[in-house]
């Protein structure tokens, strides 16, 4: 006889607790936290660097950074100008979880912070699985890429608020289409805010870094959460 | 290849509920893996077989149901399946979509002998 016992668990259910830990301490200080995720050579340094670079001396800003072996990420944008850089080398894991988060959130004075960004390690499937208590997923994405990236990856799509387009001084050079992509985007997620930069020109880059300014701005209540995967 | 990671909670998981509930093994580990979960049945699959040998699951099986996607439209309440991953109200056209299924990634039951 075999007999069947109900356990009706969330596997990632420690993750999704220690995530709801650090939205609620985040909030509570006023920390707005986004999770930069994208496909390895999007550019997702480049605007990371870009953003701090330009923001460093209104907000204040702190930057966790996930790498897969090196800290090279989190060197380059500590010389943008980063002081507050925390590297996470996941030592071949391919996303950051919560208790990553967790482990070095001490580091940061949140008393003292406007915005936290979080730098997802380069892969655009094992990321959107963890909540890591970020208001919102930010999918970085590239024109050099294939403007299907949407349709391959939905999971993220859907969970991202927000698209960065990069490298748009490289349209015509390939067959990528803006138009189909924000499509293909808009099919599986209706409400993504998109924006087409690039970091090369630095075409575009004042609208982005005037929606970030809006957000520490607007009161916390009115900011979109993340739901946990 | 994050299966290996997601591989590892539910044994852990089980691990607890076997101690909890003083079970001595497990023949079978359901699970419900949505379309929109993130994760490879496959790769899953592969991943659990690797990690329980010289564990007290070594020798169970891992059943996994796919849950496609459903959706609920926010506008005209439609209740439908999304199919291709486009989230668009058949009947009213709306993008406001409700995921209603599709997101699962969870441990549904154990099944023990008795
Ligand atoms: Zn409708």
């Amino acid at each position: 006889m075999t007999e069947k016992i109900a356990v009706e668990r969330k596997v990632l259910s420690e993750n999704d607790k220690l995530a709801a830990e650090i939205r609620s301490q985040l909030m509570q200080r006023g920390v707005v936290a986004l999770n930069f995720v994208s496909s390895p050579g999007s550019g997702k340094t480049s605007l990371l660097e870009k953003t701090l670079a330009a923001l460093n001396h209104e907000l204040r800003l702190g930057l966790i950074a996930g790498d897969v072996q090196t800290e090279n990420d989190a060197d380059r944008l500590k010389r943008a100008g980063g002081k507050l850089v925390q590297p996470i080398v996941t030592g071949g894991l391919c996303h950051l979880d919560a208790k990553m988060i967790t482990r070095v959130l001490p580091e940061f004075d949140l008393a003292q912070l406007d915005l936290l960004f979080i730098e997802n390690v380069g892969n655009l499937v094992c990321p959107s699985s963890y909540d890591l208590g970020e208001d919102m997923k930010v999918v970085v994405l590239s024109t050099t890429e294939g403007d299907d990236k949407p349709l391959k990856y939905p999971g993220m799509f859907r969970r991202a608020k927000v698209m960065v387009i990069n490298k748009i001084d490289l349209l015509g050079t390939s067959d990528f289409d803006l138009a189909r992509v924000k499509e293909n985007a808009r099919r599986i997620n209706a409400d993504l805010k998109v924006f087409e930069v690039s970091c090369r020109t630095g075409a575009g880059l004042p609208a982005w870094f005037d929606w970030l300014r809006g957000l520490v701005h607007a009161p916390a209540r009115d900011l979109p959460l993340t739901t946990g995967a | 290849m994050h299966e290996l990671s997601i591989a590892t909670s539910i044994v852990e998981t089980v691990l607890q509920e076997m101690q909890r509930r003083q079970l001595p093994a497990v023949e079978t580990i359901a699970v419900r893996v949505g379309a929109l979960s993130g994760v490879v049945p496959e790769a899953l699959e592969f991943s659990f077989s690797a990690i329980i040998n010289g564990t007290p699951l070594a020798g169970t099986r891992l059943a996994i149901e796919q849950v496609p996607l459903q959706g609920k439209c926010r506008n005209c309440g439609l209740d439908f399946s999304v199919v291709e991953f486009i989230f668009a109200c058949p009947h009213c056209r709306s993008g406001q979509i409700e995921i209603t299924k599709g997101e699962e990634l969870e441990i549904a039951y154990l099944e023990v002998s008795s």
